[in-house]
C-alpha cells in the first residue's frame, strides 16, 4: 500500500510529474498563502485598481514573484487535469482529443498570462 | 447508486472524501486560475479595462465566490501537507485518519477568522 497521494511512479516523466506536485505544492502552499494575505485580506478588491497594479509591477520583485507563482500553479493545476483526464476519460480517442485540448489550452494561457506580467508598462498599453 | 460513483469512491471513509475534496477544490482553482489570467490581462489595455473588471469583481456575488476561493486554496494546500506526509512517510498511514482531522482543525482555525474578516464588509 503507498501513501495518500498517487502509487509513486517506477520512473520517467511520470516520475518527474509525481515528484513536482510534490516540490510545486510545498512552494505555492508559502507563495499563494502570502498572495492571498496580501491581496485578499491586507488589501483587497475596494482598493485594487489599475493604480495599485502599476505600483506593484514597478516592483521588479512582485513581478518575478507573480511569474514564477503563475508558472508553478499553472503547470501544478495543469498535471491535475492531466492525472484525471487518465483517471476519468476511458475511450481512447477522447483521451487524446482532452490532452491535445488541454496542452493547446494550457499553452495559450500560460503564455498570455506570463506576456502580461512581463510587459506590462503603464506607459504603452498594447 | 447512479454512475456518478463510479467516479467519486473507491475505498470510503476519510481517505476517500479527503481525496475527492482535493480533487474538487484543485479543478475550482484552477477554472478561477484561467480566469484570472484573462482578468490581470486586462491591465496590457489600460485603465480603463482593467477597472471595469475590477468593479464587477467588486460584485458581492463575486466577494462571497473570493471567500471560497480562499477556502478551497487553503483546504487543497493543508491537504496537500497531509498527502506529503503519508507518501514520504509510509509509518505515519497508520495515523491517517488523525492526519485528516488535523486538516480539518487547521482548516477552520484559519479559515473561521479569515472569512469572517473577508466578508466584514456585509455588516458595514
Amino acid at each position: 500500500m503507498n501513501g495518500a497521494g498517487r502509487p509513486r511512479p517506477q520512473g520517467g516523466i511520470d516520475l518527474l510529474a509525481w515528484i513536482f506536485m510534490r516540490v510545486s505544492g510545498v512552494v505555492l502552499l508559502f507563495m499563494v498563502l502570502v498572495h492571498l494575505a496580501i491581496m485578499h485580506i491586507i488589501n483587497n478588491i475596494e482598493v485594487i485598481n489599475y493604480h495599485f497594479v502599476a505600483v506593484r509591477f514597478a516592483t521588479p520583485f512582485w513581478r518575478t514573484y507573480d511569474v514564477v507563482m503563475l508558472w508553478l500553479a499553472f503547470i501544478h493545476g495543469l498535471n491535475g487535469v492531466r492525472v484525471m483526464i487518465d483517471d476519468y476519460v476511458g475511450s481512447q480517442g477522447w483521451r487524446v482529443f482532452s490532452l491535445a485540448s488541454l496542452y493547446v489550452l494550457g499553452f495559450v494561457f500560460l503564455a498570455l498570462g506570463s506576456l502580461v506580467i512581463l510587459t506590462f508598462n503603464p506607459a504603452h498599453p498594447f | 447508486m447512479g454512475k456518478i460513483s463510479k467516479y467519486i469512491t473507491y475505498r470510503g471513509g476519510e481517505g476517500q472524501w479527503s481525496w475527492l475534496l482535493h480533487r474538487i477544490t484543485g479543478i475550482g482553482v484552477f477554472i478561477f486560475l484561467l480566469t484570472h489570467i484573462l482578468d490581470t490581462a486586462m491591465i496590457g489595455w489600460g485603465p480603463t479595462a482593467y477597472n471595469d473588471v475590477m468593479a464587477v469583481f467588486r460584485h458581492p456575488l463575486f466577494r462571497v465566490g473570493e471567500v471560497v476561493l480562499a477556502g478551497a486554496v487553503l483546504y487543497h494546500a493543508l491537504n496537500g501537507v497531509r498527502i506529503i506526509i503519508i507518501d514520504f512517510w509510509p509509518e505515519s498511514t497508520m495515523v491517517q485518519k488523525k492526519l485528516f482531522y488535523a486538516v480539518v482543525i487547521a482548516f477552520l482555525l484559519i479559515f473561521v477568522p479569515a472569512a469572517i474578516y473577508m466578508l466584514a464588509w456585509v455588516v458595514k
